[in-house]
């Protein structure tokens, strides 16, 4: 077999990547712009686990990934709280109707 | 004898320091504890000084009889003219440092230092005593006659006893009067602090400690003046007394720069230090020789101070070859010309008696204590104090300003219809003779005079006051007449007081009974005469100034002028007394509603009567005249040849009473007939005119209206200072005020626009540049923010493509500018 270099790996975090900004940028529904945060964040682990297997690092890049999914899953949790709340002022987790504080 | 100077020092102390303690409990707490309808305060008042002249008379009562020369005991109805000498001559010397006496010829004095104020150099401020027969005979007859004036103020004042008195001469601008709280307390209270300057003035040992009393007396007198301060002649009166003692006082000063200057010394007395060296005082240090002649240099310009003793402690000036002092001869009598000119403010001497008259604006007692009997006198007082230091020229000034005063003030009491202003005109012409009397040598004569005129003017002040009470606050004698049967108290004691000012007496009677009273029983120059004090006591001046005129004929007049003054004043005298007692009631209105005045007002005339009567009893040989004549400076009993050096002569004393060899009458009598027939004649003429009506007055008046006029106008010596120093006094003022005006003022002005101008221009500064700058840097941090503010859209998608674009562009600028490698 073939052995692949990491070059695939990290394309593919890179397309994730992107595709979570696009999703952030472009979704007015807060929880859609909280998926597209995961997605970044997948991204990130990915690159984290590709630099972890091709390079002579151990298992630190799949520790932080690690660390990265329990810190993504306290994040959505605080960040869900705050859509809660935020639907209860607003009637709406459309995050363009939460410009309170713009200049 | 140390043991009775120290018990007179205590007892005139404690007299001297009752007033004052009087008044501070009076200014303090009267108000307070007693209030406004008390008496309180005034019975203490009285208390106090009453309690005062118990000391007095004590320490009087003591000194006759250890010091002085024991009339009482030797009494006889043929008392030589010699004087008795002191049976035990006190010794000179004094054990007890503190505390001195002096005792040349027939002086015996008491001095020490009740405390040292201040030292500056060799000049020591204290306060000493200086205690003689005349401190004595001033404090007894002060304090008795001030208790007897603070007695009827009780009764006089007594409408001042209420919480909202009505000054029915003060009209307020609604045209109703002027109402106040009354001010009965506050009466007394000056009444003491006065009693306490006077007795301080009297007893000073220093002439710096006289002219410090002298000065607070002057004090009380403005007080007691404008006791009515609302009233605008009462305020106008006070001010013009205070202003004119002012001009006297200022001669004071002068005379006492000198007298330090020159003498180094304010003492009277001989100051004895610790280690029993002796330095002289003001007296010792002009020791007259035998002649009555200074020690003078060989120029014979100055005069060389006695300060060294010889043996016997008799003063003397040092030899040639030693250091000494001495003074311009004209310095001296400049030093007491200065002097002299406090004694002309305080006692209204001419020129400057014009106060006098306009003080009878004070409360009537005031008038009577203050204005006639007792502060008037410290002008005499002073001058009689003084005298060692006086040469013969000054004497000279003093017996001529005394006898044009004395001369002037009779003839403007003829024309004067207010009572006290009568009375006022009259103190002024007695104060002039007592001055005469010092001026020409009669040292007790002059002091004799103060004594008994205190007594009789107080007296007829005080019937003054009774009558003004009675006639309820009405002065003018037109519209009085026939109060003798209203008020008959009154008018007796006024009576007695009138026959004693004008000296009459009638010679040869001789009242049996007196014989068995061993002290009424004195023979006297001119036979048994009975008379009252005035008599005496003019007698012994004019006696006197014949004697000086005889001595010097060149100033006749101080002998004419005072004689035909004694008519005058026997002549104003019953035309007062006429007017008021006698006659038809002129205003029938008042006189129905006239009464006699209470007991508290009338029992103080009637003692005041006795001792107006009998206080000078036995005349020249009596009690009194010997007692003061035994503090006579010690030169002034010879009398003074002046022929040799161009000056006046002094009389001497006994040649006066001595009858020529070949026969006549002595010159003591031939002046007591001279005063007597002028005193009879103008009792005869006032008594034609006013009680008999041979002439009316009227007519008179209408016949000599120019001379009316011109002593109606008091010979216009106010219009006169109107016009030489107050109207001058005004244009001065203007012409500062217009500088003030025009030129400090401008100034200043043109400081403040200056000023202005400045402050305008700094705070365009202000706001242009300093504020300019803070504000651009506010305005543009404002602006940068509001820039700023607008990429804080709180579009959370927007704020993500930032992110998102910023990193991308991180990178790719990293990537580009990273170098390779």
């Amino acid at each position: 077999m073939q052995a692949i270099g990491p070059n695939p790996f990290l394309f593919i975090g890179a397309v994730l990547f992107v595709c979570g900004v696009v999703c952030m940028t472009t979704k007015r529904n807060g929880i859609g712009v909280l998926m597209g945060v995961e997605l970044v964040l997948n991204g990130a682990n990915l690159n984290f686990i590709t630099f972890s297997r091709f390079t002579p690092l151990g298992l630190d890049g799949q520790v932080f990934s690690l660390f990265v999914i329990v810190l993504a899953a306290a994040e959505a949790a605080v960040a869900l709280a705050i859509a809660l709340n935020f639907y209860n002022n607003h009637l709406t987790i459309d995050v363009d109707r939460g410009d309170d504080l713009h200049g | 004898m140390d043991s009775l100077g120290n018990t007179l020092a205590n007892l005139l102390t404690i007299a001297w320091l009752l007033p004052l303690f009087g008044f501070v409990v009076q200014i303090l707490f009267a108000l307070k504890w007693w209030g406004r309808k008390s008496k309180t305060g005034a019975y203490l008042a009285i208390f106090c000084i009453g309690a005062g002249f118990v000391c007095s008379s004590t320490a009087f009562y003591k000194w006759d009889t250890q010091a002085g020369h024991l009339v009482f005991k030797e009494a006889k109805p043929a008392a030589t003219a010699e004087v008795a000498a002191p049976e035990s001559e006190p010794t000179a010397e004094a054990s007890d440092e503190h505390h001195h006496k002096k005792s040349s010829g027939k002086q015996t004095v008491f001095s020490g230092t009740f405390y040292q104020l201040a030292q500056f150099g060799d000049l020591k401020i204290s306060l000493d005593y200086y205690i003689d027969s005349l401190t004595l005979a001033m404090f007894v007859m002060v304090t008795l006659i001030a208790t007897c004036i603070h007695i009827f103020a009780t009764g006089y004042m007594s409408e001042e006893l209420v919480e909202d008195y009505v000054d029915h001469q003060v009209h307020t601008h609604d045209g109703g009067h002027f109402h106040r709280p009354g001010r009965f307390y506050r009466f007394f209270s000056y009444l003491s602090l006065f009693c306490f300057a006077m007795l301080g003035l009297v007893i000073a040992g220093n002439i710096f400690q006289v002219f410090i009393f002298w000065e607070l007396v002057g004090i009380c007198s403005y007080l007691l003046i404008g006791f009515y301060i609302e009233r605008h002649s009462a305020s106008t009166a006070a001010n013009k007394a205070f202003i004119v003692n002012r001009v006297g006082d200022f001669g004071f000063i002068i005379g006492l720069m000198i007298l330090w200057t020159s003498f180094g010394t304010f003492n009277f007395a001989d100051q004895h230090a610790a280690d029993h060296s002796v330095k002289p005082g003001l007296f010792s240090m002009v020791t007259r020789d035998d002649h009555g002649e200074f020690a003078k240099t060989s120029g014979g310009k100055d005069v060389v101070l006695t300060t060294q003793q010889d043996g016997h402690g008799a003063w003397q000036a040092p030899p040639e070859s030693s250091p000494r002092k001495t003074i311009a001869y004209t310095l001296l009598i400049v030093a007491g010309l200065g002097v002299f000119g406090g004694c002309v403010g305080k006692s209204a001497q001419f020129p400057l008696q014009t106060w006098l008259p306009d003080a009878m604006e004070g409360p009537t007692p005031v008038s009577a204590l203050v204005h006639s009997a007792t502060m008037v006198a410290a002008g005499v007082y002073l001058a009689g104090r003084f005298y060692p230091m006086f040469t013969p020229e000054v004497l000279l000034t003093i017996a001529y300003v005394g006898c044009i005063t004395a001369f002037v003030a009779a003839t403007i009491a003829i024309v004067a219809t207010d009572i006290k202003k009568v009375l006022a005109y009259s103190t002024i012409s007695q104060l002039g003779y007592m001055m005469l009397g010092l001026g020409v040598g009669g040292w007790a004569a002059g002091l004799f005079h103060l004594i008994t005129h205190a007594f009789f003017k107080s007296l007829m002040f005080l019937c003054s006051g009774s009558v003004i009470a009675g006639c309820h606050h009405e002065q003018e004698m037109p519209k009085m007449g026939g109060l003798l049967r209203k008020m008959p108290i009154t008018a007796l004691t006024m009576l007695v007081g009138v026959i004693a000012i004008a000296g009459l007496a009638i010679p040869g009677v001789y009242l049996k009974f007196w014989w068995y009273i061993p002290y009424l029983s004195i023979n006297s120059d001119h036979g048994y005469v009975l008379s009252f004090s005035g008599f005496h006591s003019k007698d012994a001046i004019l006696a006197t100034a014949l004697g000086y005129t005889k001595l010097n004929p060149l100033h006749f007049l101080l002998f004419l002028i005072p004689l035909l003054t004694a008519g005058i004043t026997s002549f104003y005298m019953f035309r007062l007394w006429f007017y008021t007692f006698l006659g038809k009631p002129r205003d029938q209105h008042l006189h129905d509603h006239v009464h006699e005045s209470p007991w508290v007002m009338t029992a103080p005339l009637l003692v005041l009567a006795f001792f107006a009567a009998f206080c000078a009893l036995g005349g020249e040989h009596g009690n009194l005249f010997q007692t003061l004549s035994h503090s006579e400076p010690s030169h002034v009993e010879h009398g003074f040849d002046g022929s040799q050096s161009h000056t006046v002569s002094l009389p001497d004393s006994h040649s006066l009473h001595v009858k020529p060899a070949e026969g006549g009458a002595s010159t003591h009598d031939v002046a007591g007939r001279s005063a007597l027939l002028a005193a009879f004649i103008g009792m005869v003429i006032s008594y034609l005119i006013y009680a008999k009506r041979v002439v009316n007055p009227d007519d008179i008046k209408r016949q000599a209206a120019s001379v009316h006029a011109f002593l109606a106008n008091k010979w216009g010596f106010d219009d006169l200072y109107d016009v030489m120093f107050v109207k001058p006094a005004h244009v001065v003022a203007k012409f500062a005020a217009a500088i003030d005006k025009f030129v400090f003022d401008e100034i200043l002005h043109t400081f403040v626009r200056m000023g202005i101008a400045v402050s305008k221009w700094d705070r365009k500064f202000d706001e242009g540049v300093i504020d300019g700058i803070v504000n651009l840097m506010g305005n543009s941090t404002h602006s940068l923010a509001l820039s700023l503010r607008n990429v804080q859209t709180g579009k959370i998608r927007q704020y993500v493509t930032f992110i998102a674009v910023s990193v991308v562009t991180l990178f790719v600028l990293l990537f580009a500018l990273y170098p390779k490698g």
